[in-house]
């Protein structure tokens, strides 16, 4: 397992520099933006919230960078990410722990249809090279370059509004239910994300498909396909032969993808008005929320990491080669 | 070259990618209206296209035409700035942790993996964010910045490339005669990394078009710099797809082009991998199925073979 274990130390590293970049972008930018929030502010906001924010960005306070960045850990260790200056006095950690579980349901099952769909509808590519799924694949070049936004748009348009299948926006009906594990709520709650995800599979799936088609064709010219065919295997299992290691760098290229999956699933949940961490993001900029705006991005980049390493255990166990080399 | 040419996808490509440069050249000089002038202050609804607004009006009555073509230049011009830096830290990361191995590459290969990982989005959401949304912002900063986060992946394809070719007999007795490190690099590995640098430069414009295109619609860069970007955010502002009566022309412009420019040059993309591997052609080789069954093709290519026509079928094309 020391293939993991390097995998680990890497995403440690990953995470601290990550952390660090986040806590000197403030502090490096020209004319200190903090200092002009924290004027407009004054007129507003109550002392609490601008020794809160001083203490954080280390603004007219006395100690030096080095003692602001051991402080600063020392609060994310705590798990404290600051206070939101839009809505004061909510805490950071308390907001995006709100929000959390919207993007990461939205997100983990729209993508895993995604992956699994784009990956067999590949295979098939492959198998039937020339067929009308390669015609299918210029508009699928479309949906992939296009903005998940723009899809999103287009799906509100369309299916919401035009024909009214689905609610426009939302994570569940407000006015008339309350959350609760009971079926009126789970039925409202599946409505309202349907769509959302219907627009993050289209938008992502392309990807899956060209590179599952291009390694799968790739494969089928190895021998031991031949010799399968040869034998006189049924075609299914000749398939399943090729998909296997075909399916290898779609694995490895997971991490590459979730990333940008991620940041796409962000922009559609503010198309949507979904209540998960991209709408809160949409509101942090909106209203220069800097430390609701920080803590999210940390917060992504660690379910990013996270994800990464849940891929990198799949690909040890899909391909023994990785695990053999310690 | 003609060879390239003959390939359906690069054509396509092609065809896409000029005229947008058309667009990115000459659109803010035949822009009927000023983007942000309000051509009237009595209507408080957003017009469909008539003859004096070709694509309609939106919300404060500004010329939706008007607009996608001042801001094609923005968006088209940050994107291949974009584009171009990191191609360049791509190429200069790239071939010198491939060439020189060792802690060199440790080194760059880790930064280049932890870029890859981190997502990028977020991370100039940041950036942006503390930059000000106050003053007009400079298209090319915007592309420099946004090519801080996408030269990753171009570096790992170039090192590995680089990786395969360092020990190759030109490189090795270029090294004898004593040719410099960097000239060896520049000049002799450099010419054979051509397709590999052309598809990473194509990957990198199409990701700074969708990252400008994100980044102006979360309304990061100043709401009043034209680019498609801000089209769509104020159309969304306005809930133009939410309207009872579809305002469809405010927002479909602007996301279409994004979708068609990217298309271009993943298309150019696609023509340049099914030129260096073949294979990945769709069926018949790129020839019609017409010509395919005269040449006496199988209709579907079978396992472990790649279609190849003879020389006449392919003379004719």
């Amino acid at each position: 397992m020391r293939m993991i274990a390097r995998r680990i130390a890497f995403y440690i590293v990953t995470a601290i520099v990550a952390i660090t970049v986040n806590f000197f972008i403030p502090r490096l930018m020209p004319g200190n933006p903090v200092l002009a929030v924290l004027g407009r502010v004054q007129a507003q906001e109550s002392k609490q919230a601008i020794a809160a924010l001083e203490l954080q960005y280390g603004v007219l306070t006395k100690t030096g960078l080095w003692g602001q960045y051991v402080q600063y850990w020392a609060h994310l260790l705590h798990g404290n990410l600051g206070t939101s200056l839009n809505f004061y006095p909510a805490s950071v950690g308390g907001l995006i722990r709100a929000a959390l579980p919207w993007t990461i349901g939205l997100v983990g099952v729209a993508t895993v249809i995604s992956f699994l769909l784009g990956t067999l509808l590949g295979v098939a590519a492959a198998w039937r090279r020339g067929s009308w799924l390669d015609g299918l694949l210029p508009a699928m070049t479309f949906f992939q370059a296009a903005p998940y936004f723009f899809v999103a748009i287009l799906a509100v348009a369309l299916f919401a509004t035009k024909l009214g299948w689905f609610p426009p926006n939302s994570g569940y009906d407000t006015t008339t239910l309350n959350p609760g594990l009971d079926w009126p709520f789970l039925s409202n709650l599946l409505d309202h994300a349907v769509l959302p995800a219907v627009t993050i599979v289209l938008a992502s799936i392309a990807g899956w498909i060209i590179g599952m088609r291009n390694m799968m064709i790739t494969t089928m010219d190895e021998d031991y396909v031949l010799l399968a065919q040869a034998k006189g295997l049924p075609s299914r299992r000749v398939i399943g032969y090729a998909a296997r290691n075909a399916l290898l760098p779609s694995v490895a290229g997971f991490s590459l993808a979730i990333g940008f999956i991620v940041s796409g699933a962000l922009l559609t949940e503010i198309v949507f008005s979904y209540p998960g961490v991209g709408y809160l993001l949409f509101t942090a900029i909106g209203s220069d929320d800097y430390p609701l705006l920080q803590g999210i991005f940390l917060i992504i980049t660690l379910a990013v990491l996270l994800a990464n390493l849940a891929a990198d255990f799949v690909y040890a166990f899909l391909d023994p080669r990785t695990r053999q080399e310690a | 070259m003609t060879r390239l040419l003959r390939s359906p996808k690069i054509l396509v490509g092609l065809a896409l990618s000029v005229a947008f440069g058309i667009v990115a050249i000459a659109g803010p000089l035949l822009a009927p209206y000023n983007p942000s002038t309000s051509v009237s202050t009595t209507l408080g609804t957003p017009m469909p296209p008539s003859a004096a607004h070709w694509l309609g009006t939106t919300q404060v009555q500004q010329d939706v035409l008007s607009q996608l073509l001042v801001g094609g230049r923005s968006t088209i011009l940050v994107s291949l700035i974009a584009g171009l830096a990191a191609t360049a830290l791509a190429v200069v990361f790239g071939v010198t942790a491939g060439y020189f191995g060792g802690w060199a590459d440790d080194l760059l290969s880790m930064l280049a993996n932890i870029f890859l990982v981190l997502p990028a989005l977020p991370l100039l959401i940041v950036i942006f964010g503390f930059l000000g949304r106050g003053a007009d912002p400079n298209d090319v900063v915007i592309g420099v910045i946004i090519s801080v986060s996408g030269w990753a992946y171009g570096a790992r394809q170039l090192r590995a490339q680089t990786l395969s070719m360092r020990r190759r007999d030109f490189v090795d007795s270029a090294r004898i005669i004593g040719e410099k490190s960097w000239r060896i690099m520049g000049f002799e590995i450099l010419p054979n990394l051509v397709p590999v640098v052309a598809t990473s430069f194509l990957f990198t414009v199409i990701y700074g078009v969708g990252t400008y295109t994100a980044l102006s619609f979360l309304g990061v860069i100043s709401t009043s710099h034209w680019s498609w970007g801000t089209m769509l955010y104020w159309a969304q502002s306005a809930q133009a797809a939410q309207q009872v009566h579809l305002e469809w022309w405010w927002f479909l412009p602007p996301g279409l082009a994004v979708g068609l420019f990217g298309t271009g040059l993943a298309l150019l993309n696609f023509g340049i991998d099914e030129f260096v591997n073949p294979r990945l052609r769709s069926g018949t080789g790129g020839v019609s199925g017409r010509r395919a069954r005269r040449a006496g093709l199988p209709r579907r290519p079978q396992l472990g073979l790649t279609p190849v026509l003879p020389a006449s079928a392919r003379r004719a094309s």
